[in-house]
């Protein structure tokens, strides 16, 4: 049989009866009865309630931990502080990750995890976290990164040493690693400019704001197996690093991944789940740990705060000829920003041959960052497009005819080395160029539009399901990839597509860490890619099955069997009657087939946004207007869901632009970890999000699709930005543009004018 | 350890009693105690709206009710709107609109919806957007919620 990696049998003529429409997702109807059991639903028998103690202090030596008079508590079943950790010496990847879970030597930021308890109520539980004593010995503090990086900042990690700087071997330093990415020669290229801009711009750390807290129940089985329930987006990777942190055999770890209830790469890593797998196994029972919100936003996920400075030439004709990059991640306590990925796709969709970029990574007295939607690239590309919009001013040309003047296109090389092979950017930006909004007129004293582009490489990697046709002739998917999009309705589309049979008759289950072989977990917008690529397989495997076994019951050749639309049939007319899937399964037992592949081939992505917005010059608050997301799909399978992730990914740029922050207070704490002072968009904040999906395939799948999950959200801060200088007259270079920095960024308006 | 309270409530017409310590809020006790899990912990500061139920024909935040007030009362949940098999018109349009992505929202979501169109059958665009900006999402942009609680008014004025 041909390896599906090698030919994807993607025909762009192909007529496609099911995919490409919006059918009801199989998961929608529990969702909207209440019935979808997430992350916190599960209850098991004799099951205990499990509670975290989290460091009140930013940075600080843990001299002592007593737990004697809460494990007295009556009710209280077990205790567990950093003696139920094996130890792993510090620096390494899993040093690192059981640091984080629970504070060893030091805790490193308000709200890291000191102790846990797992009582029979919830109640005695946080009666029992008061008994706790801990005597901390309290060192100086550092937030900003780039304080962190200046000579005599506190060090968090006196073993740290930065990587890729020459001279830094032997001392003890918060900066992680630089990296440096090049192509061509870039001060030539300066030198070809007309015009340069050199800018500097910082954006905060936000959180991915789930509304669904992070929940696991542990059971710690009689026979030594462990039981784990979690909203996670990585069961497969959270399996293993349990296992090398906990010390136990992974294959005696079972994961089963909840309903998720929003994720965006907030829920790639483990919490609270080793402290409850600790307390079940101590207790004998099962436990449950549900974050507070107010645990989510001091111990979980933000995304990284930037510091950048960006350097762009181009000539009159419009022709970039250079570009630069220099730019700090704050990574909190541990490594985790993916600042590499924000060098390598900051410039990626302009054809430069000139370019450099240079990013750093430094810890500082904050949690650990995790992924968000294309994780480090928004807040460096905000400032890539702002000096984009700026050199588009200064040369007097329209800002999408500049973008589009220097699309990259098939075969331009990336300072990455990625050869690219076909790709929607010059048919994103045409789009958006003629949309009826971009050629509508924006008028009013105080309005603004602004444009912006973004990209993201899209992800694929190992990943395997199973289908399985049953009794009836109907078709069940075990997927080994977390839902955490509306993949599930892709899934059971392609298969129905594949097999000619209604969607009604395709189910799809997650599998769990048992079921199914390893699987890279759901991130980088990979999984409608890469499962689809393993229900097509399974799909085409069971089909040439159905086929063998109507051959046998005909006694003839495979090749003079056809399958059509869920029945086999003779080729040739007349003769025997066709046989339906139940009845092949009934002549040789179930059918079942497996895919198992390390999928390539994701197909780059490419947006462009368009928003219109007011702002008011008494409040500084800005009123969006009018949002259009134009982005390449390559192919919708599900309409609906890529629009929805379009739509979700300029609101929550919008949030990222306009408000959302971490407001630490001079004492290391975190001030605002609330959802009434970490201000998320709500429906009132925004106006209906035009969804705008062009198709350019990407052979490299059965049905031409690239993932969608990232771009959406890579062009709206530099977008929304743009838009503000389009309103006021005067460039945002920090973000986000709250009510009181607006206010100020207008009186400086007004003092340059006067 | 305080005594418990005995408490004897409705919940979506059915005669409920439970025990409940004082702090314990309805929220706690619907998820914990009755197993009525569709209603959902986000925040449990009354800030997002996805413990969004109706208590005396009132839009509530269950996380900010103790469980002891709702001695004598009526409580309606997620867990009663659909009739049987037949889905409410906003459950039906939240899925063919697709109004529900992660779907953790979605309880307190139509639980808030329904009491908008209870109260305004004709809502505008802007009315809808202001009566939900209590209740969070950030998987949707809020677009398809919009688009899903105007299809059912329309539906359900027969229009």
């Amino acid at each position: 049989m041909t390896n599906i990696l090698e030919e994807s049998g993607f025909d762009p003529n192909r007529k496609l009866r099911i995919v490409g429409t919006s059918p009801v997702k199989p998961d929608g109807r529990d969702k909207v009865t209440g019935r979808a059991k997430f992350g916190a639903d599960l209850a098991l028998p004799g099951m205990l309630v499990g509670k975290v103690l989290r460091s009140p202090h930013p940075h600080a030596i843990i001299k002592f931990i007593d737990t004697s008079r809460a494990q007295a508590l009556p009710g209280v079943m077990a205790v567990v502080t950093r003696d139920d950790f094996p130890e792993i010496p510090p620096g390494t990847g899993e040093g690192d990750l059981t640091r984080n879970v629970m504070a060893r030597e030091k805790a490193l930021y308000d709200g890291h995890a000191v102790a846990a308890v797992a009582a029979t109520s919830e109640s005695i539980a946080k009666q029992a976290l008061k008994l706790i004593r801990v005597d901390y010995e309290k060192l100086p503090h550092v937030i900003d990164a780039v304080e962190a990086m200046a000579p005599g900042a506190p060090i968090l990690h006196e073993h740290l040493r930065a990587e890729g700087i020459k001279g830094a071997e032997d001392k003890p330093t918060n900066v992680v690693e630089r990296q440096e990415f090049r192509m061509g020669d870039v001060e030539a290229g300066f030198r070809e400019a007309d015009v340069v801009i050199e800018r500097e711009f910082r954006t905060c750390p936000i959180h991915q704001g789930y509304i669904e807290p992070q929940a696991c129940v542990a059971n710690w089985t009689k026979a030594g197996r462990v039981e784990l329930w979690c909203c996670t987006q990585a069961h497969f990777g959270m399996r293993d690093n349990l296992a090398s942190i906990l010390d136990i055999p992974k294959e005696e770890i079972c994961i089963t991944g909840a309903e998720i209830g929003g994720a965006f790469g907030g829920k790639t890593i483990m919490y609270a789940e080793p402290l409850a797998i600790q307390l079940s196994r101590k207790a004998k029972r099962p436990v449950r740990i549900v974050l507070n919100r107010n645990e989510v936003f001091r111990a979980t996920g933000p995304v990284s705060g930037t510091h950048s400075r960006i350097k762009m030439g181009v000539t009159r004709s419009g022709r970039f000829t250079a570009a630069e990059a220099e730019m700090v991640y704050q990574c909190g306590a541990f490594t985790g920003s993916m600042y590499y990925n924000g060098a390598q796709t900051m410039f990626t969709r302009y054809d430069l041959k000139n370019a450099k970029a240079v990013a750093y990574e430094v810890v500082s007295n904050r949690p650990k960052v995790n992924a968000f939607r294309a994780p480090g690239v928004p807040p460096v590309v905000f400032g890539v497009e702002s000096v984009v919009d700026e050199l588009a001013k200064a040369i007097g040309m329209d800002p999408l005819e500049l973008r589009l003047k220097n699309a990259a296109t098939e075969g331009y090389t990336t300072i990455y080395g990625e050869t690219f092979g076909p790709i929607g950017f010059v048919e994103t930006l045409e789009a958006a160029m003629k949309h009826e909004h971009y050629r509508a007129p924006h008028s009013g004293p105080n309005c603004g539009r602004g444009v912006a582009a973004g990209f993201w490489w899209n992800r694929a990697g190992d990943t395997s399901g199973k289908l399985r046709i049953t009794a009836d002739g109907s078709v069940n998917l075990l997927l080994g990839t977390i839902d955490i999009g509306g993949s599930r309705v892709s899934m059971c589309m392609m298969a129905a597509e594949e097999l000619g049979i209604p969607l009604e008759r395709v189910s799809a289950v997650i599998a769990n860490t048992d079921q199914v072989s390893y699987n890279r977990l759901t991130a980088g917008s990979r999984v409608t890619f890469s499962s689809g690529i393993i229900v097509v397989d399974c799909a085409r495997q069971a089909i040439a099955e159905l086929r063998r076994r109507a051959a046998a019951a005909w006694n003839v050749s495979e090749q003079e069997v056809v399958y059509e639309d869920g029945t086999c049939r003779l080729a040739r007319a007349g003769g025997a009657a066709p046989l339906s899937m139940a009845e092949l399964v009934k002549r040789g037992g179930p059918i079942s087939c497996s895919s198992t592949l390390a999928v390539t081939g994701a197909g780059p992505g490419f947006g462009v946004h368009i928003v219109d917005l007011e702002v008011d010059r008494e409040t500084g608050g800005v009123k969006i207007l009018r949002y259009t997301v134009v982005e390449d799909a390559g192919k919708a399978i599900n309409r609906h869901q890529v629009e929805g992730q379009y739509q979700s990914g300029a609101a929550q740029g919008v949030g990222w632009a306009l408000n959302e922050e971490y407001i630490y207070g001079e004492d290391g704490r975190l001030q605002n970890p609330s959802f009434l002072d970490y201000r998320m968009p709500v429906a009132s904040d925004l106006p209906m999000i035009e969804a705008v999906i062009i198709e350019v395939p990407n052979p490299k799948h059965p049905y031409g699709l690239r993932g969608v999950g990232e771009v959406p959200v890579v062009p709206t801060l530099a977008a929304i930005a743009n838009a503000i200088t389009s309103a006021i007259g005067v460039r945002p270079y920090e973000l986000p543009m709250s009510p009181p920095r607006l206010l100020k960024l207008i009186e400086t308006a007004g003092t340059s004018k006067s | 350890m305080a005594a418990k309270i005995q408490v004897s409530t409705t919940v979506n017409g059915e005669q409920r009693r439970f025990q409940c310590e004082p702090q314990q809020t309805l929220l706690d006790v619907l998820r914990d105690e009755l197993a009525l899990t569709g209603t959902k912990e986000g925040c449990a500061t009354g800030d997002c709206g996805a413990c969004s139920v109706m208590l005396d024909g009132r839009l509530v935040d269950a996380c900010l009710v103790l469980a002891a007030e709702v001695q004598g009362k009526k409580v309606e949940t997620i867990e009663g709107m659909a009739q049987g098999e037949e889905l409410h018109p906003l459950q039906r349009t939240f899925l063919e609109h697709n109004g529900s992505q992660c779907g953790i929202c979605t309880p307190g979501m139509l639980m808030a919806a329904r009491a908008l169109l209870e109260r305004n059958p004709d809502p505008s665009e802007t009315e809808v957007r202001y009566w939900l900006a209590g209740n969070l999402c950030r998987c949707t942009g809020y677009d398809k919620i919009i688009r899903s609680v105007l299809a059912a008014a329309k539906e359900m004025r027969g229009a």
